[in-house]
């Protein structure tokens, strides 16, 4: 046996091992997912034993360095354990934006210390993280954010709003894009930092959404302190690391669109709600259209994921290709949730049910606004793909 | 398996793209087209590619092919479609081989293979008898007689039919006009007594054939694979087409949005290069999404039928349905940003959208794959 093979046999082992029953079912609803933090409160023992287990492995951060609290795993044995995972419909153990933002620019950006710090942490679902981008003024255009950050000796002194900070009210740390320098040019006086939101400078409020869900805050900075060391890469310098994190952003909100990930093929779903006629075919002939139409856009999508990723790994890049999957891939998701609302008819439209499509079908209407809008990735094609030039 | 080109394919497409190019460009289309040219394509190109192998790319090696598969002759029909090349590969090298080197007997592979793969043998697909495709609705007859059978009917949309050598036809031995079983397909020769072949002028400067066949005897041995169990195969074969005229629209395409980029970046109006224009770098933003679509499910289809080729149909259906549309929105969006001058004949944008048009609607357009796709749903 090569060593992938004998990896793949020793992880499928490892997950029917310690992979609780509990944990190879389907998510019943958002609530059943765990994001960890100091005022976690596991939904169950499963839950609980199945992070501890992964994370005990290095498995909820695969390939990042053992001394960081990961498992050091290779593209290709990472891509194993996703399989086998998916296999045995393992839920993820540990949604976090400490792994899926915040880890990736400490690891490219951050000091020894600050990975040694701060990654273990994460990659044991200690600490939640919120992220802190944009400002009622600075939502598309980012870069004119305006939260003021001052150099007080020995630390930070930060005042300012931010807005859209997701699930703040539940986070201990929070990463801020800062601004450092009023006078230089709107790219260059950012600052990248970490803040602890256990002080009284920091404080939040839900905003509610037209979903009913707050799953956003606003996060106010009143002489909130942060410790020197917290700032990460060079003052003035955060614009670079802001960027390369959006791009994670987007592959991960693009990815929403594969429509796999335990949902039900829209076809599955439009069969059962409004049934077949005497042909085999579902009763609405034009919603079957209009399904069998975005359930190939998905296969195309899904085909367009891999493609593009199997050409990054042989050193192609994706690049700004994460603006064309962030971009389609929201524009699908909203697709496929206006046609689950047509398939769903007047039962869909009923608001007092617990996780009812209509809440889902609202959320998605943000898919192609957060991580930067359509618009903006469409700009963001035409200049770094496309090249065309700027007036 | 990696959604990537091999190596071995990489090489193929720099070499074919490189062959096509220089010596098949769009001029060689627009050229054939005002000649009226009879046979609608260039002999010396043809054999050419025949030379280079092209021909035999589904050809097995032990009947003188080279056996790349799917991917392979898909890299070239992609290439063909940046250049709008015309020739018999797909009805050939494609289709003809496939039908053959899979449901053939020893001795129609014997015969037929090395002549395909050597360029010397022609062949054409009669499937369609109305104006929309529907294979399963085949009224064309074949009676028993004497010790073969006897055709009676008519074909449309024969792409290359007028200048092939061989016809593969459906034709119904038994059941009624709407039913799989029944459907039994024929080897018919051209030159064959009885079959009238009428040229039809496409609108995309290639022709297709509408072929008669009035009481055409023959033999037994005409028939290829099974007596009114022909429908699978035939459906097979038409799959193999399909995914490679959707390699194909996928070369136009991305041909399209190159040559409309680069516009962008030349034309001034207003002052400005109109490629600064948010207005239009978002059509072009958005069209270039909808290809990379197109191109992965065309690659990823490709793939299915080299490595499973009998559970390839709805993938065939997906990348049929989905490349007709991006094709197709490619080809018009290239012509309203190209402005007046994609409206003149003497610009090759205009030769886009009519071959486009036509590789859209073979074999079934995308209206058609899109309900064949439900259908195999089960919804």
């Amino acid at each position: 046996m090569s060593d992938l093979e004998t990896f793949r046999a020793e992880t499928r082992a490892w997950l029917e091992a310690n992979c609780p029953e509990e944990m190879r079912l389907p998510l019943k609803s958002e609530l059943d997912v765990c994001w960890g933090g100091k005022r976690w409160t596991f939904k169950s023992e499963a839950q609980k034993v199945w992070l501890e287990r992964m994370a005990e492995k290095g498995w909820t951060v695969p390939e990042w360095a053992p001394e960081y609290g990961g498992a050091g795993l290779s593209k290709e044995e990472a891509k194993i354990l996703k399989d086998e995972m998916k296999a045995i419909k393992a839920r993820s153990p540990l949604n976090s934006f400490g792994i899926w933002m915040l880890g990736p620019a400490l690891l490219k950006y951050g000091n020894e210390e600050q990975k040694r710090e701060h990654l273990p942490k994460i990659a044991r679902g200690e600490i939640r993280w919120a992220q802190g981008y944009s400002e009622p003024n600075a939502g598309s255009d980012l870069a004119s954010l305006m939260t003021k950050c001052e150099d007080q000796g020995d630390h930070f002194l930060i005042n300012g709003q931010k807005v859209w900070t997701s699930y703040a009210d539940e986070a201990d740390w929070i990463f801020v894009l800062v601004r450092t320098d009023f006078q230089a040019a709107k790219h260059d006086g950012i600052s990248f930092v970490l803040v602890d939101m256990e002080q009284p400078g920091v404080t939040t409020k839900p905003i509610q959404l037209i979903s009913g869900k707050s799953p956003f805050c606003e996060t106010f900075f009143d002489d909130a302190r942060c410790e020197k060391h917290n700032l990460v890469g060079e003052m003035n310098k955060g614009w670079s690391i802001a960027k390369y994190l959006l791009t994670h952003e987007r592959e991960m909100i693009g990815g929403m669109g594969q429509g796999s990930g335990g949902m039900r093929p829209m076809g599955d779903i439009a069969a059962q709600q409004i049934g077949l006629n005497d042909r085999g075919e579902l009763a609405d002939p034009v919603l079957r259209t209009d399904v069998a139409r975005a359930e190939i856009d998905g296969l195309a999508f899904l085909a367009t994921m891999e493609r593009v990723t199997d050409e990054a790994k042989s050193g192609q890049g994706v690049g700004a290709n994460s603006s064309m999957l962030k971009y389609y891939g929201t524009e699908l998701n909203k697709r496929r949730f206006e046609l689950m609302m047509d398939s769903s008819g007047s039962d869909g439209l009923e608001w007092d049910k617990e996780n009812d499509v209509a809440r889902h079908w609202l959320r998605t209407k943000a898919n192609s606004i957060e991580g930067g809008t359509s618009e903006v990735q469409l700009n963001i094609i035409s200049k770094r793909i496309l090249q065309l030039p700027t007036a | 398996m990696e959604l990537v080109l091999t190596e071995e394919a990489g090489m193929l497409k720099d070499a074919a793209k490189g062959f096509l190019s220089d010596s098949a460009p769009v001029s060689q289309l627009r050229k054939l087209r005002d000649e009226k040219s009879a046979d609608g394509f260039d002999r010396k190109t043809w054999a050419a590619m025949a030379e280079m192998g092209w021909t035999g790319v589904l050809v097995p090696e032990e009947h003188g092919g080279v056996a790349m598969g799917h991917v392979a002759a898909g890299v070239v029909a992609e290439e063909m479609g940046r250049t709008l090349t015309a020739s018999p590969f797909l009805s050939t090298a494609i289709m003809g081989a496939n039908a053959l080197s899979r449901f053939g007997s020893d001795a129609q592979k014997g015969e037929w293979l090395p002549k395909i793969a050597a360029g010397e043998a022609i062949f054409a697909v009669g499937t369609d008898e109305g104006r929309k495709h529907n294979p399963v609705s085949v009224t064309t007859k074949a009676e028993r007689s004497g010790n073969g059978f006897k055709l009676n009917g008519e074909k449309s949309f024969v792409a290359e039919g007028h200048v092939a050598d061989m016809i593969l036809v459906s034709a119904r031995t038994a059941g009624s006009e709407s039913e799989e079983e029944g459907v039994t397909l024929f080897l018919v020769p051209r030159e064959a007594a009885g079959v009238t072949v009428e040229r039809q002028f496409m609108v995309d400067s290639r022709n297709s054939a509408r072929v008669k066949l009035d009481n055409v005897e023959l033999n037994a041995d005409a028939v290829l694979g099974e007596v009114d169990g022909g429908y699978k195969s035939l459906e097979a074969v038409l799959d193999s087409g399909r995914a490679g005229l959707s390699a194909e629209m996928s070369g136009s395409a991305q041909e399209c949005l190159e040559r409309t980029v680069d516009y962008l970046k030349e034309r001034k109006q207003f002052g400005e290069i109109i490629g600064t224009y948010q207005g239009l770098q978002h059509r072009a933003a958005h069209l270039y999404s909808e290809i990379e679509l197109g191109k992965s499910i065309v690659l990823k289809t490709l793939q299915t039928l080299d490595m499973a080729p009998d559970h390839a149909a709805m993938m065939v259906s997906a990348a049929k349905s989905k490349m007709g549309q991006v094709a197709q929105l490619a080809a018009q969006e290239s012509i309203q940003m190209h402005g007046g001058i994609g409206m003149t004949d003497e610009y090759d944008i205009g030769f886009f959208i009519k071959r486009v048009r036509v590789a859209e609607a073979l074999f079934g357009d995308s209206n058609y794959h899109t309900d064949k796709f439900a259908r195999l749903r089960k919804y």
